[in-house]
């Protein structure tokens, strides 16, 4: 009877997106609808073939991972097509004739930019965590997902606004606000999605069998909270049309701003922090065989987190019209915020306390304390660019960008490369990853990549900056702007270099993966408690 | 007094004062005497139930 029901609203989504697509008043915005209808039509045909059939066996007593299988995929892919054009962008601002004359309009660095941001924030680190919680939240609560398929409406939902996104991007919709460029009509539609993906959550826990709630899944619990009310509140936005994607934000002028800020830095405080510090705080206890070091410490640093990260938005708004006691306020909560980051980047790396040998024999482990690192050392750096001299120096350079990237490749991409390490054998009942080398090539590639890039962002960041300001004895500007674009340019030729590594690295981890799953043995006793990491 | 002053106001005293007591709150909750134990059993759960469900509830208290 459920079946009937979701075939005729499958039938009407898709009758719909067609018609909106047929009056779509911009190229982007039938795209799109094409791409919901075709996601419609799919379903309802899956759907069709399961109705009316015998009930499969119960599968209460197991987990729900095939979910997580498919969520392992889109990470990797999306991973690697994010990191490609991560890099085709590098290389646009060292060469601009990569900006190809018959592709003007489709992929010139100011199309393809954002859909490098949202494929490695949204799709890589998005698909990253959706499959982490949905494995951990189920394992720490002994509970397997609530809301049955629930949770597959909510991953192929989360794919249906990467694509719809994506392409927006190319064909030129954008409601112009970095991190969040995706129009009203995938605004709303990530809404629905993330408020079931939510429930699953939610629902998840609150059927536990566990009696406490496992610390991890407080940060993802924050992770999904937040984000649903930075997401909501920062979109707020009039449709000029039903059928087009253009749109009107709801707030101006400096409030605006503030709310774009606000929303930008939490979306690097809940999505790619306490999200990711749930991963970290499962991943890295069961790689190291142990407990994590210090759980009293795991508490604080989460209320510590959030009590803290909420307001360091401001930061990004130093001498401009935003009032000096709002980004005084944002300055001084992003240095406080200091002490719960590195609480936790100390919790995760004594962790391994006793067990530090393995870091010789576990490139796995290695990669997950290397990720610690680069939080320490990405989550010092911040606070002190916040700071408003500092940031007189480092804002709108390449500074900002070579510290993006170092939490960004070094602590989101290697924590997430190392919970795929993790994942891949028990996920596809395997007894171990099909080569720990090609890990260790991953590994050093990866590093090596990201030292490259974020080494020649200090230098051509901090050149940037003092040739903005230099003066001569006059008291006029030294430098025109074109100078700097000039100076930057052997800089940006081995930052590009640095992304090719990185994206080395992370070809040898699908090829790793997928030889897993296909060649690894088969793990001998299903079902046997923890299979030794080695 | 015009919205803006009522509610800045209110934030910087007020609601920093309520937001502070819970963070201390936390602090102090964390230490209470004999979490030390309890700590130590939570921090074990991802070594639990690692293939699959708990059959019933209590069930996971054990293992």
């Amino acid at each position: 009877m459920v079946n009937y029901i979701k075939l005729i609203a499958l039938g009407l989504a898709t009758l719909g997106a067609l018609i909106a697509a047929n009056y779509g008043r911009d190229l982007a915005y039938s795209v799109n609808m094409l791409i919901a209808a075709l996601f419609a039509i799919v379903a309802f045909i899956f759907i069709l073939r399961r109705t009316d059939e015998p009930a499969g066996s119960d599968v209460s007593g197991e987990y729900m991972d095939g979910v997580v299988r498919y969520g392992v995929i889109a990470t990797a892919f999306w991973g690697v097509v994010g990191f490609l054009v991560g890099v085709v962008i590098a290389f646009q601002l060292a060469f601009p004739a990569l900006n190809l004359d018959f592709m003007q309009g489709f992929t010139n660095f100011g199309r393809l930019r954002p859909l490098h941001t949202s494929a490695v924030i949204f799709a890589f680190g998005g698909n990253a965590l959706l499959a982490t919680s949905f494995y951990i939240v189920q394992r720490t609560s002994a509970a397997r997902l609530w809301g049955g398929n629930l949770a597959w409406f909510v991953f192929w939902g989360y794919q249906l606004f990467i694509l719809m996104a994506a392409t927006g991007y190319l064909l030129g919709a954008t409601n112009a606000k970095e991190y969040a460029e995706p129009e009203w009509h995938i605004d709303l539609w990530l809404t629905i999605v993330w408020v079931c993906y939510l429930l699953v959550f939610a629902g998840t826990i609150m059927k536990r069998k566990e009696p406490h709630i496992y610390v991890a899944n407080w940060f993802f619990l924050a992770f999904i909270i937040t984000v649903a009310m930075l997401h909501i509140v920062n979109n707020l936005a009039i449709p000029v049309s039903i059928f087009g994607s253009k749109s009107v934000q709801v707030f101006s002028g400096v409030q605006d701003a503030m709310v774009q800020w606000w929303y930008g830095h939490n979306a690097v405080g809940f999505f790619l922090t306490a999200g990711f510090l749930g991963m970290m705080y499962y991943f890295v206890p069961k790689q190291a065989e142990r407990p994590v070091y210090s759980y009293k410490l795991s508490i604080i640093h989460f209320w510590a987190l959030i009590f803290l990260y909420i307001w360091a938005g401001p930061h990004h708004l130093h001498y401009t019209a935003l009032p000096d006691w709002a980004s005084t306020l944002g300055m001084v909560f992003s240095i406080v915020l200091w002490m719960p980051s590195w609480g936790g980047m100390i919790n995760g790396l004594m962790t391994l306390s006793g067990a530090w040998d393995k870091l010789r024999t576990d490139p796995v482990l290695r990669m997950m304390v290397i990720s610690l690192g680069f939080y320490g050392m990405s989550t010092f750096e911040g606070p002190m660019m916040s700071i408003r001299a500092v940031n007189s120096l480092s804002h709108y350079t390449d500074w900002t960008i070579g510290h993006v990237h170092s939490g960004a490749l070094g602590w989101n991409g290697m924590i997430t490369f190392g919970a795929l390490y993790f994942l891949m054998p028990k996920l596809w009942n395997k007894e171990r990853l099909y080569s720990l080398s090609l890990v260790s090539w991953h590994f050093w590639l990866a590093t090596i990549g990201i030292i490259l890039y974020a080494a020649s962002m200090w230098v051509t960041g901090i050149m940037e900056g003092l040739m903005w300001r230099e003066v001569d004895a006059n008291g006029f500007l030294v430098n025109s702007f074109a100078d700097t674009v000039s100076a930057k340019f052997p800089m940006y030729v081995v930052r590009g270099l640095g992304g090719v590594l990185f994206l080395a690295g992370s070809l040898i981890m699908c090829y790793n993966l997928w030889m897993t799953a296909k060649r690894a043995p088969a793990s001998e006793a299903e079902g046997s408690a923890a299979v030794p990491a080695e | 007094m015009e919205t803006y002053s009522l509610l800045r106001e209110f934030a910087d005293s007020w609601m920093l004062l309520a937001l502070f007591t819970f963070f201390m709150g936390v602090v102090v909750f964390v230490m209470r005497p004999g979490s030390t134990k309890t700590y130590s059993n939570v921090a074990d759960i991802p070594f639990r139930h690692e293939d699959k469900p708990a059959a019933k509830s209590g069930d996971a208290k054990e293992a």
